[in-house]
């Protein structure tokens, strides 16, 4: 089933699209950034972007951090969100149903798909950046952001490797309100514009000052501490906070998801 | 499934006692008893919203019960779903599939999910089904380009991908041409032949008349009535006689004859053999002689109130 799962996302060309877009934002921020000369002044603008210009290695990183507040998570709720309500508008869940493919079965598989899709995002967004720094910027050791001695190559990609694996985790947290909110509803689009939705006001909360009692435990709230990992040593309080909160509310969700799935009604 | 040997009774396919289901407060299925056994033509007639979608969902562990209980081939239901429904298949409220993909490849990708068969002979299995259908040849266009007859076919293609024991279907003739459906109706009743149960749900009573040896009508989620096809098509009363000498009929019945049109007559008589002994033997000549039968939709309009329920 999981194959099946996969072989539906590789042949449909919305993934491809969506990968494509994803990958292009950084490549074109970079050919501006490039051509003017322009970068935007340290802390202004998405992390890392200031330095670019210096030094394309932190590229890969900043790539991340472009796609990391809009464009990376709403491409993650389509997918999720589409997970189940998609066949289930569709009229495909209940033949898949009565395969019988197993209730379980179908969303562990529906689960693995979102996993992969989040791991190809990344990838190809950090390969791509990587990329496009290497060529437009040139390499140089990476700085560290805390100043002092520049990181050794093994140092750098270990850094740039936690990164991508830190965005992929807060998507997956992503991942898990599309796919709860995809099975309890027949609408795809509803399902992706919920999980915006608690995006946008965990972004609004995480603003406001008022909201400080809860600040800590907004999903969103950790996202850009994959910064940390370039200070000299790492900073890893926010990071361990953050992949901490990532789990209980993929646990916590996925949980709700499995329990709303196998005893829901499959009117559709 | 071959039967050897002693069958003293075919066992039931789906046996249902009080099945019922509810949607908050809206009681869409009401206390439901259904016993249809192997081999049967079985036809499950309701107008539309009476409640033959949600039972047959619940037969196939879509929907859950409120209350009672089902079997389906002798699995109890929810719980036995998983190890009966490899051997039905089912259309369901119309075909459905990933538009963007050719029918070969959703029934390859259908195929692949769950458990149908070894891998090497999925195509085999594939172009067996679409062959039945009569869509042997079809190219790899998308879904999305098909017509509703073919998007049909492509259904009862995936419902016969397992030489299902049982097959459920929702108006299977549904978006089809006088051809197809004739077409359908044979390919139903050949597979009936070869032992699959078939159990069809309409709204269209001539569908199950055509079809179906046994049928049940619901209305508003109850049990209207069930039984055979030709129990519930009792005689009206009403002889067709078709005779070259209709003025000597008249005079000799009288006020029997309801109506006449030219060689034709109406007769009301509970007894054709002995209506036909006495024409022949006053000399009347009789070309044809039919004891007229109620229709199924004459049934049908007359048990769930005729006029208050949109058919």
């Amino acid at each position: 089933m999981i194959a099946v799962e996969l072989r539906k996302l590789v042949t449909r060309p919305r993934t491809w699209i969506s990968i494509g877009l994803l990958v292009g934002l950084p490549v074109i921020v970079a050919v501006f950034v490039e051509a003017t000369g322009v970068a935007p002044r340290p802390g202004e603008g998405p992390a890392f972007l200031s330095q670019v210009l210096s030094n394309g290695t932190l590229y890969a990183a900043a790539a991340l951090a472009i796609v990391l507040p809009l464009f990376l998570p709403i491409a993650v709720l389509v997918v999720a969100g589409d997970a189940i309500a998609g066949e289930a508008q569709a009229g495909t869940l209940r033949y898949l149903l009565t395969r019988p493919v197993g209730r379980t079965r179908l969303l562990v598989a529906k689960l693995v798909t979102v996993v992969v899709f989040v791991l190809l995002a990344v990838i190809l967004v950090a390969g791509a950046g990587y990329i496009t720094g290497a060529l437009l910027f040139g390499t140089q050791p990476l700085p560290s952001l805390s100043g002092g001695q520049p990181l050794n190559s093994g140092q750098a990609s270990f850094r740039i490797a936690f990164s991508m694996l830190y965005v992929g985790v807060s998507m997956l947290g992503v991942a898990s309100f599309g796919l709860f909110l995809s099975t309890v509803t027949d609408a795809p689009l509803g399902a992706t514009l919920g999980g915006l939705a608690v995006l946008v006001t965990s972004g609004v909360l995480d603003q406001l000052g008022a909201a400080g009692s809860i600040r800590p435990y907004l999903p969103t709230h950790y996202w850009l501490s994959f910064v940390d990992l370039f200070r000299d040593p790492i900073l890893w309080r926010d990071v361990e906070r953050g992949l901490a909160l990532q789990a209980v509310y993929v646990v916590v969700l996925l949980g709700a998801s499995w329990a709303a799935f196998v005893t829901r009604d499959v009117t559709s | 499934m071959t039967t050897n040997g002693w069958v003293p009774q075919l066992p039931s396919v789906i046996r249902t006692k009080g099945l019922t289901k509810r949607y908050g407060r809206r009681l869409v299925v009401d206390a439901l008893d259904l016993d249809i056994v192997e081999g049967d033509r079985f036809g499950f007639l309701g107008p539309n919203g009476s409640g033959k979608s949600t039972t047959l969902r619940m037969l196939l562990g879509l929907v859950f019960p409120t209350a009672g209980s089902a079997e389906l081939l002798g699995a109890p239901l929810p719980r036995g779903c998983k190890s009966v429904l490899p051997q039905v298949g089912s259309l369901i409220e119309g075909p459905a599939y990933y538009r963007h993909m050719s029918g070969r490849a959703n029934l390859r990708l259908f195929d692949a999910a769950g458990p149908g068969g070894p891998r090497r002979t999925r195509r085999e299995r594939v172009e067996t089904a679409l062959h039945r259908v009569r869509m042997g040849r079809v190219d790899e266009r998308p879904v999305r380009a098909y017509s509703l007859g073919m998007k049909q076919r492509l259904g009862l293609a995936g419902a016969l991908l397992r030489e299902p024991r049982l097959l459920v279907l929702d108006e299977p003739t549904n978006g089809l041409d006088p051809q197809g459906v004739h077409e359908v109706r044979e390919l139903l009743a050949e597979l009936n032949r070869e032992g699959t149960t078939v159990v069809l749900s309409s709204h269209l009573l001539s569908e199950v008349e055509a079809l179906c040896s046994s049928v049940a009508i619901i209305n508003a989620g109850r049990m209207v009535v069930s039984g055979s096809v030709d129990e519930l098509r009792s005689p009206t009363g009403d002889v067709h006689v078709r005779t070259p000498d209709p003025d000597m009929a008249v005079r000799l019945l009288g006020e029997k004859v309801l109506r006449r049109d030219a060689d034709q007559l109406t007769i009301a008589s509970d007894d054709p053999a002995g209506l036909n002994a006495s024409l022949v033997s006053a000399g009347v000549r009789v070309t044809e002689l039919v004891a007229q039968r109620r229709s199924l939709e004459e049934v049908f309009l007359d048990l769930t109130e005729a006029g208050e329920i949109p058919l």
